[in-house]
């Protein structure tokens, strides 16, 4: 029997925690400007958005890994811009995550804002706040509960996706082999006992957040209603 | 005296808002009108939380907006404070923070309203430690107004402050509203539907109707007009006085206070002698004497006064309206059978009963 090989929990925790900072970044804005624009273009966005939720994985992972490639959409100009390509890499499986885990980030956060509304930005403009300013100091407290689900959607989600993985990052240890897909990988070869422990951990791993994030989310002093 | 000048239009579905007018920066100005005559636009506009197309606005020296020359001053740095008709306090943060969120953010070159003012102004220090979801509607509103007052905003802009809360709690606030004007002499943009507020209140008033201003001015001069539906039927028409305590009887249970060298007779008030009292005359409670008065009525209140014109009462076609001077006008509303009896004329000299209505 192997040894246990404990690289493709660390990479995928590393996946993980960069998509979902990735997803952050991307979601804000994006869900701002859904909870507070009047433009038609706002059904189009909602639905691009919610597109991973309905779609087979493998489908999503598909037109990824045509994006990435070295003439794709998104992979030729990082080629042109940084000289490597981008499929078969950490930094593909970023991309490829933030994709397939956006409407998990988006989704909570755009409710969020919504609850929270125009009425306290309005006020915290007229104490001399700026746009920016009542945005971190207003609109994201009170948005709190929303941030919370969307980092731990985003998270675990990103944590148990397997066909987008494997159609745009491959199976290369320390690069792009993550957790399910070396859990796939054991079982295929009849290795039940890394099976197990990987397994088991990811369930329990999943298990402590849930219960952490529901217990946080009940104490905190915000009712947006 | 420093003005404000505006001029707003916006084309609504079914509805447009076209105001153009111009009051002094001093005191209360109400903008009154039914609802959605555009009370709470205008404020908004004044603000800069609503952007009127093609408008303009002047504070004093200040351009704020004027859309030929591409001029829009955004709502924070207009220094004004807006006290919302919902107290719009921040959940997160403790009634304290919420006091000082805007203070935090004035330049300290242009503070002049100290915390601790403020706090014994609004009674505010018992409520430094409670959470902002358990503080009731008073209390909010209560926070809301020292939360804008403390920006030491150039104008105060309210937006029916008071119409989400009982009467219990507005004659709470009221009091709080009227030191406001005294002490801190901030001109205060006061939105209201409700007159008895702006009697209470105002010194200038902008009445709208359907979007469009129906009568602005001083408020002595808008409550003497006949000529407005609103007032009128609401049996608001008449004389506001400016008075000062003179003296208590509480022997009788009265008040006596003075204006321009009069006397008059109020039910006893609360207040120490020398303040400022506004007292209302309203025009149905006014009954004429010609000739000589009689030594002994039971009317405590009597003015000598001369008519200065007679005109149909607008609420009844069975009485007239008798605008008087003594000192200041005072309205008269008789009926047409004693008008006629009394043989009444502009420019005789009678004598006018009345009861007069401490506004507080």
């Amino acid at each position: 029997m192997n040894v246990m090989d404990w690289g493709p929990l660390w990479l995928t925790l590393q996946l993980a925690a960069v998509t979902v900072v990735v997803l952050l970044l991307v979601g804000t804005p994006l869900a701002w400007w859904l909870a507070f624009t009047r433009s038609r273009l706002r059904t189009l966005v909602e639905a691009i958005v919610a597109l991973p939720i309905v779609l087979p994985p493998t489908v999503l992972g598909f037109y990824l890994l045509i994006a990435l490639g070295p003439h794709g959409l998104i992979g030729g100009p990082w080629k042109d811009l940084t000289g490597s390509a981008l499929s078969f890499t950490f930094t593909g499986l970023v991309i490829a995550s933030t994709f397939y885990s956006l409407p998990f980030v988006v989704q909570p956060l755009h409710g969020a804002f919504e609850a929270v509304g125009k009425k306290p930005l309005e006020a915290a403009w007229s104490l001399g706040a700026s746009k920016l300013d009542a945005f971190f100091t207003v609109a994201s407290p009170m948005a709190i509960r929303g941030y919370l689900s969307a980092v731990v959607l985003g998270f675990a989600h990103t944590l148990g996706e397997f066909g987008v993985v494997l159609m745009v990052g491959g199976n290369i240890p320390g690069v792009t082999k993550v957790l399910s897909i070396a859990i796939y990988d054991h079982v295929e070869v009849l290795e039940y006992t890394q099976a197990h422990v990987l397994s088991a951990v990811l369930l329990i791993f999943s298990f402590l957040i849930l219960t952490i994030v529901y217990t946080v989310n009940r104490r905190l002093p915000i009712h947006v209603s | 005296m420093n003005r404000l000048d505006a001029r707003f239009r916006i084309d609504y579905p079914g509805f447009r808002f076209d105001v153009t007018c111009t009051v002094p920066l001093e005191g209360t100005i109400a903008v009154f009108g039914s609802s959605g005559s555009g009370k709470t636009t205008l404020l908004r506009c004044i603000a800069g939380l609503t952007r009127a197309p093609s408008g303009f606005l002047q504070f004093a020296q200040e351009v704020w907006q004027d859309d030929a020359r591409g001029i829009f001053l955004p709502v924070e740095r207009r220094h004004v404070g807006v006290v919302f008709q919902e107290a719009r306090l921040f959940p997160h943060l403790t009634v304290t923070q919420n006091l000082k969120y805007g203070m935090k953010r004035s330049h300290p070159s242009r503070r002049r309203i100290a915390f601790d003012h403020v706090s014994e102004l609004l009674d505010l220090e018992p409520l430094f430690q409670r959470r902002v979801p358990h503080l009731s509607g008073g209390e909010q509103q209560r926070v809301a107004i020292g939360r804008a007052l403390l920006t030491s905003p150039q104008l105060l802009l309210m937006d029916e402050p008071l119409a989400s809360l009982d009467q219990q709690r507005k004659k709470e606030i009221v009091p709080y509203l009227q030191r406001l004007n005294h002490e801190l002499r901030i001109p205060v943009l006061y939105v209201s539907h409700d007159l008895h507020e702006i009697l209470q209140l105002a010194h200038h008033m902008i009445l709208l109707k359907e979007g469009r201003v129906a009568a602005t001015g001083p408020i002595q001069e808008v409550f003497a007009r006949l000529d407005l539906p609103e007032l009128v039927e609401s049996n608001v028409v008449g004389a506001i006085l400016e008075t000062r305590i003179a003296e208590h009887e509480p022997q009788f249970g009265l008040t006596r206070v003075e204006f321009l060298g009069h006397s008059l007779f109020l039910p006893q008030q609360a207040l120490p002698t020398g303040a400022p009292l506004r007292v209302q005359i309203l025009s149905r409670d006014v009954s004429l004497v010609a000739g000589v008065p009689p030594e002994t009525s039971s009317m405590l209140n009597t003015l000598e006064a001369t008519i200065v014109e007679v005109s149909e009462s607008p609420s009844d076609q069975y009485a007239v309206e008798v605008k008087l001077d003594v000192g200041c006008p005072l309205l008269a509303m008789i009926t047409r059978k004693s008008f006629q009896r009394l043989g009444l004329r502009p420019g005789q000299k009678v004598h006018a009963n009345f009861k007069a209505v401490a506004l507080s």
